[in-house]
């Protein structure tokens, strides 16, 4: 494996701007690693090979004449979510066959302004429904890590599963991801990287292809804190083609890396003590409470009364949202058309032969829980709900805690094809049972590697901040990531 | 609250998604866990609680009534499987 595509960002960027090598050298040791890494790992639905090169070029050009952005040369890969101009764009769909958008979504053009390198398009749970990637159109992605004296092949989480397994595997330097019940912190505590989720209307969601639009938030996943901090400053903005999106300005994300913790409070919440929880993810959840107070952290302990709602209350509000979003995937404008009969029947084969099976259960559910008469018994008193649940969190905040320290996930990654998932929904649904509250509430949530388990594979500590305080997310992370070094799988692949 | 084979097809039919009768049986068991699951909310007490509408406080962005895009209908139509002279093409919908 080449060297180069071992660095981080940092020093990647670093060694750049040094000229000790070149974009172009960059990329062409990422494209051979994923031309080599793709059977085995099914990260990539398309790797852009001539783009790729063709933009390195550019960044050597810049990076010569000393006109380099903040990302310039580094080559990321890029969720199937995201609009690319001309590449492929099916949020790993079969209804979106051979879609390919005429514009750019604006995550993606910030990273290109600032000089990255787009490598391709990364697999998805579809329409980031999944927490396996196991609902993709393009099959599963298998996770670079194995257990102790296993060859069995694990999930890497998802939906950005593709994104958690390219940048693990060194695949990409990084990669965009999205969050809507942990759809980015999962699969990075899956795979030993490091997924924040911002606060909603830090990333702007224009060109992301919508699940539940007020749940959706861009984000990275990077190999460490730092990089993570990079690539968040640049995907970051404010932008007029989405409504939601913050005026706020984007702060210098990476400059908060070595803050202090002195006289921080840190919350830890009762409710994540889940029964059932295996006992080393709870010995991990100690460790890190130690790390923090090391730091100089204050520890409190605090209650947030509706946590256990929090799951309930999204398996509504998600698939409601997703059922509308979902509905002009009608076969008339886009992607996949299946014809016989009048338009109803061209919309209803259309739209079966188009959805994966837990699509399909999704825009049910959406559409049962917002039909006549069903309203206000499901969608109406989820919304009320996920206001008690925001009110935790807000009266925590308003008691001086600065953020919250929970575990990332109640498993490590679990095998493809587990049967116990496979013949039970809700199962599946239980893997973001501590990171959906956070999307419910609108907060910025991140998960860092903090160690390993028996079997020798990654898990991972979530910290939860105020509104658009990520800075103090990164500057505990730090402090995480430090001290519990950074983890690496052992390449089989 | 549950739901039977035949409600699950009207919903399917609500939704535009073609369901044989072998997915409709299936599909009823699995949106009964998945409504088995949610019921817990019912204990929760609610009165008095606005519903959520937007998680940021914010003021909703308004921009002016003007023509700021446009002239791009070979791009709208560039993706659609059937189109001629940058309509779509649908089968006939009115006799």
């Amino acid at each position: 494996m080449s060297e180069l595509t071992r660095l981080t960002i940092a020093e990647a960027r670093d060694k750049l701007a040094a000229r000790e090598f070149s974009a172009s050298d960059l990329t062409g040791d990422y494209l051979d690693a994923i031309d080599a890494a793709n059977p085995a790992l099914n990260a990539y639905i398309t790797v852009t090979h001539d783009k790729a090169r063709e933009m390195a070029k550019a960044s050597d050009a810049r990076l010569a004449k000393g006109s380099g952005g903040a990302l310039e040369g580094i080559p990321l890969g890029i969720k199937d979510l995201f609009a690319t101009e001309g590449v492929h764009t099916q949020a790993a769909s079969h209804i979106l066959d051979r879609f390919e958008p005429r514009y750019e979504s604006t995550v993606t053009a910030n990273l290109w302004a600032d000089g990255a390198v787009m490598l391709g398009k990364l697999n998805m749970d579809e329409f980031a429904m999944g927490s396996s990637n196991e609902t993709s159109y393009y099959g599963p992605v298998v996770n670079p890590w194995r257990a102790k004296g296993s060859n069995m092949d694990l999930v890497p989480g998802g939906s950005s599963g593709g994104s958690a397994a390219a940048t693990a595997a060194w695949l990409c330097a990084g990669a965009t991801a999205t969050d809507t019940g942990g759809s980015i912190r999962q699969p990075a505590a899956f795979t030993g990287t490091v997924g924040i989720k911002p606060t909603y209307g830090r990333c702007s969601r224009w060109g992301i292809v919508a699940f539940a639009s007020s749940l959706d938030q861009a984000g990275p996943i990077a190999r460490d804190v730092r990089d993570a901090a990079i690539l968040l400053k640049s995907m970051a903005s404010s932008d007029p083609k989405d409504t939601t999106s913050t005026e706020l300005p984007v702060p210098d994300y990476e400059a908060a890396i070595g803050r202090s913790l002195k006289g921080m409070k840190i919350g830890i919440p009762a409710e994540y003590h889940m029964d059932g929880m295996p006992g080393e993810i709870e010995t991990l959840w100690q460790k890190g409470i130690a790390w923090l107070k090391d730091a100089g952290a204050e520890i409190v302990n605090i209650s947030l009364p509706h946590t256990k709602y929090a799951l309930p209350a999204y398996y509504i509000v998600a698939p409601a949202e997703a059922s509308s979003n979902l509905a002009r995937y009608d076969g008339v404008r886009y992607g996949l058309r299946k014809t016989g009969g009048d338009i109803t029947d061209l919309y209803e084969k259309t739209r079966a032969a188009g959805f994966g099976a837990e699509v399909q259960r999704r825009v049910l559910i959406g559409t049962y829980v917002l039909s006549a008469g069903y309203y206000d018994a499901y969608y109406l008193r989820a919304q009320k709900v996920r206001t008690l649940i925001k009110r935790d969190f807000e009266t925590v905040f308003s008691d001086g805690i600065d953020a919250i320290l929970t575990p990332a996930t109640p498993s490590a990654a679990f095998g493809v094809g587990d049967q116990d998932m496979a013949a039970d929904p809700v199962k599946m649904y239980l893997n973001d049972i501590f990171t959906v509250t956070v999307n419910m509430a609108g907060l910025p949530g991140i998960a860092v590697p903090a160690g390993l388990d028996n079997n020798g594979l990654p898990l991972g500590l979530q910290l939860i901040g105020r509104p658009f305080d990520e800075e103090t997310l990164f500057a505990a992370a730090h402090i995480i990531e430090q001290a519990a070094g950074r983890l690496h799988p052992v390449k089989w692949w | 609250m549950s739901v039977d084979t035949r409600t699950v097809k009207k919903v399917a039919r609500l939704a535009r998604i073609a369901l044989s009768d072998d997915d409709a049986v299936r599909m009823t068991g699995e949106l009964n866990t998945i409504l088995g699951f949610v019921e817990q909310l019912n204990e929760v007490d609610v009165s008095g609680v606005e519903p959520m509408t937007s998680v940021i406080p914010m003021a909703m962005k308004k921009r002016h009534d003007v023509v700021s895009d446009g002239g791009k209908a070979a791009d709208i139509v560039a993706n659609s499987p059937s189109s001629e002279d940058n309509f779509f093409m649908v089968p006939k919908v009115v006799e």
